[in-house]
């Protein structure tokens, strides 16, 4: 009977270990432990080996607590028990200064290596024969609760989806347009501040295509408290292999000149013309500074306003009212009331804005 | 003039105008820590809030705007005004008679260094009933509380002034009363290390308040009359405040954890029935973590892009300072290595909080891992390290030294059954809030977040770590409980309550009289209290001093009046940039009563009074029965 139940113990100490650990690692689009891309990965690897270190300290402090804990109990050793009085040791003090400090020694190694390396933007600045820029880069501003990705040597700008080639690194110059944001995508590396005064750089690399993900993308996050709506400025990746890219880029590049009409038969055009366009820009070709997020890409993207699930209903629900969905957010009240056939006009019009299809 | 003259019974306006008017260090610390309890609650409540906000994604318990004013308010209230509080309640209560003083340095700066702070209090947390509290964290980074509208950021900035000077002044205090105030025999090295910890945080409150002060003082000039040192459009710069904020700010850690440490280490020797394994080493730790505190605020700053040099050695100082830590977690297991274990609720809390404090240790020492901070710095990663290094360091330091010293501070005891109950579920509690955030970061969930969305695998964990706060604020309420219930118990009126004591505020009959020592006492070696036990001296103490007249400070209501002149300062200051016509002469009005106050102070001469040796006898007797204080 005991023994059936000490079994029966084990099992579900296991069981709940299992699920445990598989609760824990998070999912592959967003968790820091599942990592896509060389930063992410030395980044892993070092948690794994300060943990590993970490884990080895408390193991030994641990036994030693516990067991003095059981052994010296006065209740096993008797009301009248006088320990004797000791000063201390000079040899176990020493012995417990050195050991740490070899430890940390040890972890300050790859700590500084990985410092250097991960602040390495040498690269962005080297040419071809040609004169090009041979690394990809993106100039990310972050502004009130989204997004904006300029690929200055493309001539191209899109907002809220990033999208980048895989296995090479991309640098990136991060700024913020009105107070301090933070540039984190979890699953790809660690991140950096977008700060208002002045430009960082640091660079990425994405390990794998993020087309077999959940949403097909990876997450982003603001990591510095920004205001109302920090938590709902997210922004997704896109990551696509080298040829695809170039393909993307070129389409973006394709729609230079196009602009909404005021004079347009469709309601929906002629509307966004007159009430969104003053914002939002509908072409790709471009540089940064945009009031509010180019919408070129916008059919192809993975969420309304960052955080919605992509459908017309909640665009127009957005369009009708941010305020509900981004509190403090730069949009409400620019525009003129719009009736719910023009929001609904407007919709349409702003989902048909494409480059993928 | 306090005690002897209305020993009798006295109505409550005598009471509360002793309350207000007093100077006496034991009372002080009384009102430390009943004003510490009472914003801990508050901060602890705005806690709850949020985990209740956070317990399912996409909640709508609180909205976005409302969810940043508590975070903001639950950290600078919980570090500024519950935490550092509590610690001076301690501080004023414990260490004038470890140190064998009949009461502080500068016993009216003590008054004044309370009222300034719980007024400044009063007036940070008016903001919530007048538009709103701050809301840009309480780190307040400048280009955000500079965007933020309505006077949030401005109570945050004028309050804080306030209740800063208030704890600058009681951190000069205590180092001068710890220097000079000393009984005879009280050498450096024979000081029970909560007075050397004391010591060394004071001394850390004297260079790092400065600091915040410098900052808090450009946050108002930029808003009250818009001087632009942190508007980057008009060439100030944001990081100039992170950088007046951590240099602050880290320290802090320190001002608040050290007395902690302190704190246990007169516990765990206490209940182990042994001597402080390795004193020196321990006041060695003690002063290198302080001075190490001040070298490594830019950890802080990883990823605002001071590059990798400034980077690498900011890490590296900071790894140096778990050297000294290591060494004061060794130091208390081998002292209750070979010792004889009594397990009272003090004593838990000193046993809960080993582990719990080397848990939040080593993940400190992975944050100062700058290339992996670049993932956990700003998640909930970050979230969890803290609450283990302040909960499970400081806050339960403050839960067991209240067990442990309630008989020194009110002649009553606490429960040890409803401790013991109040611990486990408290502790439980915290393990579960905390436990699990680590992963909550590590699986991509940024800090300060008032929501978030479901299926990015964190609906599970939020929703355990909501249910701990619970147990978390159950554990609260049954400390009050307990609290309430200790008014109902016998008074202690002896000595050396927990049969075990060492230094030299055990060998105090209770209750403690106004004076503290009828003589003052001869300190003939560490550990005094044990030391005349030993012995056989049913004192417990020996006298440098033959009985005679005791000096004493008179009270005074004029700290009260200072501080509440520059508390109507505040509200002139606050509103004037709002272009009301009345800001200037509020202004005016409030500082007028301040310097008044301090004028008059200076030119009345106010010299104490004299308790003569027949006030003395009569008032031992009357404390002790008959024959006085045998």
């Amino acid at each position: 009977m005991m023994k059936g139940l000490k079994k029966w113990r084990l099992f579900s100490l296991l069981a709940v270990i299992t699920v445990f650990l598989s609760a824990c690692s998070g999912e592959d689009y967003i968790s820091t432990l599942k990592p896509a891309g060389e930063v992410g990965q030395d980044q892993f690897d070092l948690l794994i080996f300060s943990i590993s270190i970490m884990t080895l300290v408390v193991v030994v402090v641990s036994f030693l607590y516990l067991y003095a804990f059981a052994k010296f109990r006065r209740s096993k050793l008797g009301e009248k028990h006088m320990p004797k009085q000791v000063e201390g040791s000079h040899t176990l003090e020493i012995i417990w200064a050195v050991i740490p400090i070899v430890l940390l020694l040890i972890l300050s190694v790859p700590t500084i290596l990985s410092t250097y390396k991960f602040a390495d933007v040498k690269a962005m600045d080297e040419v071809d024969e040609e004169g090009n820029k041979t690394a990809l880069t993106v100039n990310v501003t972050a502004k009130l609760y989204w997004w904006e990705f300029e690929y200055p040597e493309q001539g191209i700008v899109t907002a809220q989806e990033l999208v980048v080639p895989t296995g090479e690194r991309v640098y990136f110059n991060l700024k913020a347009a009105d107070v301090k944001h933070s540039f984190w995508i979890p699953a790809v590396g660690g991140k950096m501040d977008n700060n208002v005064e002045n430009v960082n750089k640091f660079w990425l690399e994405f390990g794998k295509e993020s087309e077999g993900l959940k949403d097909g993308v990876f997450y982003g996050k603001c990591a510095e408290l920004c205001g109302p709506s920090h938590a709902l400025m997210d922004f997704k990746v896109k990551t696509v292999e080298r040829a695809e890219f170039d393909a993307w880029v070129a389409s973006m590049q394709a729609t230079e000149g196009q602009t909404a009409s005021v004079d347009s038969t469709d309601l929906g055009e002629a509307t966004f013309a007159q009430s969104c366009l003053g914002c939002h820009a509908v072409s790709g070709v471009g540089s940064t500074g945009a009031m509010g997020p180019n919408l070129a890409t916008f059919a192809d993207r993975n969420r309304v306003a960052g955080i919605l699930e992509h459908n017309k209903e909640n665009l127009e629900s957005w369009i009708a009212n941010p305020e509900e969905y981004k509190p403090g957010n730069l949009m409400t009240g620019k525009y003129s009331e719009l009736s719910p056939e023009e929001i609904s006009a407007v919709a349409d019009y702003i989902m048909s804005l494409s480059v993928e299809k | 003039m306090s005690s002897v003259a209305v020993s009798k019974k006295k109505g409550f306006g005598a009471v509360l105008w002793d309350y207000l008017t007093t100077v006496d260090h034991k009372k002080l610390g009384v009102m430390y820590l009943f004003a510490g309890v009472l914003f801990f609650a508050i901060a602890g409540f705005e806690a709850l809030l949020m985990r209740i906000q956070l317990m399912v994604p996409n909640n709508d318990f609180i909205s976005a705007g409302l969810f940043n004013e508590l975070l903001t308010m639950h950290g600078t209230t919980m570090l500024f005004l519950a935490a550092t509080p509590l610690l001076f309640g301690f501080m004023n209560a414990i260490v004038p008679l470890q140190i064998g003083a009949r009461d502080v340095a500068f016993p009216f700066l003590n008054s004044l260094g309370f009222w300034l702070f719980f007024l400044g209090a009063i007036f940070m947390h008016l903001s919530f009933f007048m538009g709103g509290a701050p809301d840009a964290g309480w780190t307040s980074y400048a280009s955000l509380s500079l965007y933020s509208p309505g006077h949030g950021i401005d109570f945050y900035v004028l309050g804080l002034q306030i209740s800063g000077a208030g704890t600058l002044i009681s951190g000069i205090n205590f180092i001068v009363t710890i220097i000079t105030m000393r009984a005879p025999g009280m050498t450096f090295m024979r000081m029970p290390l909560f007075t050397w910890t004391t010591l060394i945080s004071s001394s850390l409150i004297l260079f790092a308040f400065p600091p915040l002060t410098v900052g808090l003082f450009f946050m108002l000039v930029d808003r009250m009359f818009g001087a632009n040192f942190f508007d980057h459009t008009m060439g100030g710069n944001t990081i100039i405040w992170e950088h007046l904020f951590w240099i602050f700010g880290h320290p802090e850690v320190y001002i608040l954890v050290l007395p902690a440490f302190g704190l246990f280490s007169e516990i765990i020797p206490v209940f182990a029935r042994k001597r402080l394994f390795g004193y020196s080493s321990m006041v060695f730790a003690t002063i290198l973590i302080g001075f190490l505190g001040f070298m490594v605020w830019a950890h802080h700053m990883f990823t605002v892009g001071m590059g990798p040099t400034a980077n690498a050695i900011f890490a590296i100082a900071t790894m140096a300072i778990a050297v000294p830590t290591g060494m004061k977690v060794f130091n208390w297991i081998l002292t209750i290595w070979g010792g004889s274990i009594k397990v009272t609720v003090p004593m838990l809390y000193a046993l809960g909080f080993i582990p719990s404090f080397v848990a939040g240790g080593v993940t400190g020492v992975m944050m100062a891992t700058a290339p992996l901070d670049y993932q956990l710095h700003d998640s909930y990663f970050i979230v969890a390290h803290f609450h283990y290094v302040i909960v499970g360091g400081i806050v339960t330091a403050i839960f067991g030294s209240m067990h442990y010293y309630w008989p020194i501070m009110f002649n009553r005891t606490l429960s040890e059954k409803l401790g013991v109950l109040t611990f486990w579920v408290f502790f439980i509690g915290f393990h579960l809030t905390f436990f699990l955030q680590h992963f909550l970061g590590l699986m991509g969930m940024p800090r300060r977040v008032f929501t978030f969305q479901a299926d990015q695998g964190w609906d599970l964990f939020n929703y355990i770590s909501s249910i701990g706060a619970i147990m978390m604020a159950v554990g609260v309420v049954l400390l009050v409980i307990n609290v309430l219930l200790s008014i109902k118990t016998p008074p202690v009126n002896r000595r050396d309550y927990w049969g075990d004591g060492r230094s030299l505020e055990w060998s105090i009959q209770l209750p403690v009289p106004f004076y503290n020592f009828k003589q003052t006492p001869l300190v003939r070696g560490f550990d005094p209290c044990w030391l005349e036990k030993q012995e056989g001296n049913k004192e417990m103490m020996t006298y440098a001093e033959p009985l005679g007249d005791i000096h004493m400070p008179n009270n005074s209501i004029l700290p009260l009046i200072m501080s509440i002149g520059l508390f109507i300062a505040a509200f002139g200051a606050l509103y004037h940039p709002d272009g009301v016509s009345w800001s200037v002469p509020v202004i005016v009005i409030g500082l007028g009563i301040t310097v008044l106050a301090m004028i008059t102070r200076s030119v009345k001469d106010d010299h104490g009074f004299h308790v003569h040796v027949e006030e003395v006898i009569a008032t031992e007797e009357r404390l002790y029965g008959k024959g006085g204080n045998k």
